[in-house]
């Protein structure tokens, strides 16, 4: 069993009025056969890197460039973030995951309210599926096969459940042949999956000026 | 691939431009982005035009900043929500009450849901009666 999941959280579940408004003008639609709930999904996944995940990717680049900012985010999530000006609706903990070549870091929660929106945007469908949190945590090594994502043998892999109150972000080890980077673009090859865990940053991703 | 067009749920009408980047909308929160995927997709399904859509979210939106709501567009999406529920009332398809109990039992629904499971309607311990 690789996985090291806490779970010390059972009632935080929570719609604002204006969520539980939408869900029942959502769910009245769908039960009367005006909507079709796939297609739903389909135009919210296009739309759910629109606040996109460039936030997250610029905590990231900045962690790779300033060890002293690396120190005070992994100190203290919250404060490190809000540095940057980026925070959340009030009262959420921003807890960063480094990876590191003995351990590799995976969050999962299938409920929307649960996800670090404001760094890394809309959370992607599939985050939210029963099957996707289920087997995060029952299998995290067959999860991110699942993903194309297969890390050596002895990785530990740790997942992290979300809580409305902690939002974890997976912090990622900055790729060989990035040296000399900028900030810029080093933040334009961390995706979202990467800060998620179900990735990696792809070096062949960068745009911005060609390394010099 | 057939990207649904955002043009289609942009209000001629009002006032407060949409959020938006280079690429089309930007949404703060995942509930802006179901109340704008129900609204395009229940004009593509011809529950509504688009003209009747802007009028309804121009009514909506000039009350708003008559009763003195925010100029920055920051509650855009809590018109929308409004101008969706009225059109849908207005057309019969939906109740004021019906709407409120359904909202309630969805509030009830999401306290009563253990973390990490799925958040369904049969959750609600006190579910409303049906009515017909």
């Amino acid at each position: 069993m690789s996985g090291d999941h806490h779970h010390d959280h059972d009632h935080d579940n929570h719609f604002t009025p204006i969520e539980a408004r939408v869900k029942a003008l959502e769910s009245l639609m769908v039960a009367k056969g005006y909507v079709d709930p796939a297609a739903l999904d389909v135009i919210v996944d296009i739309y759910e890197t629109k606040i996109g995940p460039r936030n997250g990717a610029r905590v990231v680049a900045r962690a790779w460039t300033d060890p002293a900012f690396a120190a005070r985010l992994k100190a203290d999530g919250t404060a490190a973030v809000a540095e940057l000006g980026f925070g959340g609706r009030g009262g959420e903990h921003t807890v960063a995951c480094f990876n590191t070549p003995q351990e590799h870091n995976l969050i999962v929660c299938t409920l929307c309210s649960c996800y670090p929106w404001p760094l890394l945007g809309l959370p992607p469908v599939w985050y939210k599926s029963p099957p996707y949190r289920s087997k995060a945590v029952l299998d995290p090594r067959g999860t991110l096969a699942d993903f194309g994502l297969t890390l050596p043998q002895g990785q530990r892999i740790r997942v992290w459940d979300s809580t409305a109150e902690t939002r974890f972000l997976v912090i990622p080890m900055r790729p060989a042949g990035t040296e000399g980077w900028s900030e810029e673009k080093l933040a334009s090859i961390v995706n979202r999956d990467a800060m998620i865990g179900t990735g990696l940053p792809r070096v062949q991703d960068a745009d911005g000026e060609t390394a010099s | 691939m057939n990207r649904p067009d955002a043009n289609h749920a942009v209000a001629l009408a009002a006032d407060t431009p949409i959020p938006r980047d280079a690429d089309g909308p930007v949404f703060a929160e995942p509930w802006q982005a179901m109340v704008f995927a129900l609204v395009v997709q229940l004009q593509e399904r011809g529950i509504f035009t688009a003209e009747e859509w802007a009028q309804a979210l121009g009514t909506e939106i000039r009350e708003a900043l008559a009763k003195g709501g925010c100029r920055d567009g920051s509650d855009y999406y809590e018109r929308w929500c409004e101008a969706l529920e009225h059109l849908l009332i207005e057309k019969g398809l939906a109740s004021h009450d019906g709407i409120d109990s359904l909202a309630a039992s969805w509030a009830r629904a999401a306290e009563a849901t253990p973390h990490g499971r799925p958040i369904l309607i049969e959750n609600d311990p006190q579910p409303p009666q049906s009515s017909s």
